[in-house]
């Protein structure tokens, strides 16, 4: 338990050292936020959907935390190539016990970005519908970061260096974020777009965000909770197993 | 002798290649032990194996009686080891990264602050123990992962180029502590060089490993007489050949010099 403790410790560490990587990952939700929210504000307004800061912001703050949740995830690779991976893989821990510890603490790390995402929108106009919601929607974004984290883990398990990065951020990351309704709502879409934002984990994530912070989703929130958690444990059980075969 | 370090017809082979081949030796307790050879002829992938970081494709190895295959946490406990390569956590500081050392390795709160302390003090970084890693020059850091291998009173250390790139006083400091440790305490020392005369002024006995062979071993004079030469960098030579090798560059070399050039202020 200590041990798990220590490793979370270091990824909290970590994060609250680097002041670059904590303002230069707030910069890009703050930039959607506000040349989106304003930019498309009249023009949802006009087609009778309300407000679109409020629509938007569960979206940016999904988006928060799976970019830090995934780069947490990834930072194996960096530990591998410095070294430190090493420390730990010859130290008396199970390698179990070492991916649940990075993970918890990667989780947090995005979770903590996401409520400053939150904090952030409530300056830019964002009313969540009832205060109390925001309790288990920080539940649901530590949800999504577990989810996301391991997902980064099991990424950095199967990648040799940071050559491969770009590629997943291109070609998975992002259109996990642009395929997952944090932008657009999901009612009246095209058949082929509504089935791949269904099989986008983060659809649900931030679904259940919307729910609870400002009483409009697409799902239902049961669904949404128990898919996410479903995909978390696959997730977790992926990242561990690839985890384990990591050979230095 | 008590034999703390048994290896037994050890193979490992990579896919086609075989890194190491059929290779046997022990270590007793207490020795100093140098485990020399030139550039990829088998010396990483054999510590490796030793420590637990590598499956062996055939043979047994027997740490302090365990099997690292079957017993990796307690084989684990019973070795500290000084990677050829740095593995402290720049981001964290020295005390930190001794920290968390101890709390994997079961070291209890009291006698980690305890021991840190004292080690800090003798490898000459105590009055910076607060600052971080990333701050300290190459001598530092390597004096860092000494002292942090040592933290739990390890059985064995193995050291894989420990001295690589540190000025002479460092490394006298260094070897000064070592030998002490393995005086006073009985500690196991075992590590790989390409300095010979190191070797020879240190090491009571060395094994010389070529293209994943053994293909001599003895004390330093031993082997010198064998070869009839006055020191051990000719044997080592008249052993090994004069041809170089060239170990070719992993993902991991081009990611350091990425890294280099980024870092540069």
């Amino acid at each position: 338990m200590k041990k798990i403790y220590i490793l979370w410790l270091r990824q909290i560490k970590r994060y609250s050292r680097s002041k670059s990587r904590i303002l230069g990952s707030l910069a890009q939700p703050l930039l959607f936020l506000l040349a989106l929210g304003y930019g498309f504000g009249s023009v949802y307004q006009q087609a009778g959907q309300g407000n679109y800061i409020n629509f938007l912001a569960p979206g940016v703050i999904g988006m928060s935390i799976i970019f830090t949740a995934v780069f947490s995830g990834i930072e194996i690779i960096w530990d591998r190539q410095f070294g430190f991976l090493k420390e730990t893989l010859v130290a008396p821990i199970s390698r179990l016990d070492i991916m649940i510890g990075r993970t918890l603490g990667g989780a947090t790390v995005a979770t903590i970005q996401g409520i400053i995402v939150l904090s952030l929108s409530l300056l830019f106009g964002f009313h969540p519908y009832s205060w109390l919601g925001i309790f288990p929607a920080i539940v649901i974004m530590f949800l999504i970061a577990l989810l996301f984290t391991s997902l980064g883990t099991m990424i950095a398990s199967l990648l040799e260096d940071m050559q491969g990065f770009q590629l997943i951020m291109n070609f998975l990351i992002m259109p996990l974020f642009f395929l997952s309704g944090a932008l657009f709502p999901l009612d009246g879409l095209p058949k082929t777009l509504s089935i791949v934002i269904r099989l986008d984990p983060l659809s649900y994530g931030i679904d259940a965000l919307r729910i609870l912070l400002i009483n409009a989703g697409h799902y239902s929130l049961r669904m949404d909770i128990i898919v996410l958690g479903a995909i978390t444990a696959v997730f977790l059980w992926l990242g561990s197993y690839f985890f384990k075969r990591i050979q230095i | 002798m008590n034999s703390i370090i048994e290896v037994k017809n050890l193979t490992k082979k990579f896919d086609d290649v075989t890194a190491v081949d059929d290779v046997s030796f022990s270590v007793n307790e207490g020795e100093i032990f140098a485990f020399l050879g030139p550039n990829g002829a088998g010396k990483s992938t054999t510590i490796k194996i030793l420590t637990t970081l590598l499956n062996p494709t055939g043979g047994s190895v027997l740490i302090d009686g365990h099997n690292p295959v079957q017993n990796p946490d307690i084989v684990r406990r019973a070795f500290g080891i000084v990677f050829q390569d740095p593995s402290l956590d720049d981001e964290l500081t020295a005390w930190e990264n001794m920290e968390f050392h101890g709390v994997l390795y079961d070291v209890p709160n009291k006698l980690r602050r305890e021991r840190t302390a004292q080690l800090l003090k003798f490898v000459d970084i105590f009055e910076r123990k607060d600052d971080l890693v990333k701050e300290f020059s190459g001598g530092m850091k390597r004096r860092l992962e000494i002292a942090r291998g040592l933290l739990h009173h390890p059985k064995i250390i193995f050291l894989d180029e420990p001295t690589l790139g540190l000025d002479p006083q460092t490394r006298n400091h260094m070897w000064t502590y070592l030998k002490e440790l393995n005086k006073n305490e009985g500690t196991t020392i075992f590590f790989t060089t390409h300095y010979m005369e190191e070797a020879e002024q240190i090491a009571q006995r060395i094994a010389i490993i070529d293209n994943g062979k053994i293909i001599a071993s003895g004390t330093p004079q031993e082997l010198k007489q064998q070869e009839s030469v006055s020191t051990l960098e000719e044997a080592f030579l008249s052993l090994t050949g004069k041809t170089i090798r060239d170990e070719s560059a992993n993902s991991k070399d081009r990611m350091r010099a990425m890294h280099r050039l980024h870092s540069k202020r």
